[in-house]
């Protein structure tokens, strides 16, 4: 802590920024219907994340056995967890169905936020924000398409806008607040929380180490490097958590507002 | 006193930017929540561990939710300068 306060203190030590999260173009300015086509560091650990899950499923249950061994027992742990302390918790047997979308999700996101970590990767993928907001869009469609085929157009929009057991004279207050929460505010906040906190995850590891890098040269400061060093790598571990954790609530919070588009009362 | 916070928000402007200081107060409230959240979730975990899973469940959405007010202020930092 000391020497990465240190270490921004004196000239010469450039901070990370947001900029940092920009990567060059490695190919040149191709265009596809005018847009332009950037093959950077962030696309290819887009589709290594994507190459990733789909290799570690389809190996893991290419020829299932009864007693699972090794990687396929690893992955019935994932899907069973979904399927248990998600599904059956928030949904309930008729949500059964989401078990397969909800995983590949979880899978994806932890995959691409624990590329943060790997040496040699070093980039969460989900630190822009094209990647979250995409996956929080496939949500939003997903609820509201679930909620219109159980309820019809009329139904859905009377259970999400007029909620029941509400005094009419409310509904003047409660109609508006209701839309934006529901229709306009839920694939916002899904994709910023998982933004916000791998860019904050990436900023810090980044400080730390470039904070070692720093102090470590012959002077006194060259004590700090140590514990620059040593938080930093403490924050590694915690990376690894959150990149779990962010996993987790965003299929928790997806299979919510399954629940809530499915459910009857509401 | 009021001299004393006068010095000290001006020579927190001059380290650090106003989005910065903005995101510390921001993230007070969500703070708290969380707090309270865990705290109160913990306690029911204590008092009845047969709900655990279920009490588990509804906290980490809790938290989801609560920690989303934090992490606006953190990206509003970085967006208005």
């Amino acid at each position: 802590m000391t020497g990465a306060l240190l270490a921004a203190a004196r000239p010469g030590f450039k901070t990370p920024t947001i900029e940092d999260f920009q990567w060059p173009c490695l190919t040149p300015n191709w265009k596809i219907f005018g847009f332009g086509l950037c093959v950077n560091r962030e696309v290819l650990l887009i589709l290594l994340a994507g190459a990733v899950v789909l290799v570690l499923f389809l190996i893991a249950f290419r020829n299932p056995q009864m007693i699972p061994t090794g990687l396929q027992n690893f992955m019935e742990v994932v899907v069973d967890f979904v399927r248990n302390a998600i599904v059956l918790e928030v949904i309930g047997h008729e949500g059964l169905g989401f078990v397969p979308y909800l995983t590949t999700v979880m899978f994806f996101v932890f995959v691409g936020n624990v590329f943060g970590i790997i040496p040699g990767l070093q980039f969460p993928v989900n630190s822009h924000m094209a990647i979250p907001i995409f996956l929080a869009m496939m949500t939003w469609v997903l609820f509201n398409a679930v909620g219109i085929r159980r309820h019809g157009w009329g139904g859905y929009s009377k259970m999400v806008l007029f909620p029941a057991g509400v005094p009419w004279p409310m509904y003047i207050l409660v109609t508006p607040i209701e839309f934006v929460s529901t229709i306009l505010v839920r694939p916002v906040t899904l994709s910023v929380r998982l933004l916000a906190n791998m860019i904050a995850g990436h900023l810090l590891l980044t400080i730390f180490f470039l904070g070692t890098a720093y102090l470590l040269q012959p002077s006194i400061t060259a004590l700090f490097a140590a514990a620059s060093f040593a938080l930093g790598t403490a924050l590694v571990a915690f990376e690894l958590f959150v990149a779990a954790l962010q996993a987790y609530i965003f299929t928790i919070l997806t299979a919510v507002y399954l629940a809530g588009a499915l459910s009857s009362e509401h | 006193m009021g001299d004393v916070i006068g010095m000290l928000s001006a020579g927190l402007l001059a380290v650090a930017s106003t989005s910065v200081v903005g995101y510390g107060i921001a993230a007070i409230g969500p703070g708290l929540g969380i707090g309270f959240l865990v705290g109160k979730a913990v306690e029911s975990m204590a008092r009845q561990p047969e709900a655990a899973a279920m009490i588990r469940t509804n906290m980490f959405i809790g938290i989801g939710f609560v920690e989303a007010l934090a992490l606006f202020g953190f990206v509003l930092a970085f967006i208005a300068k």
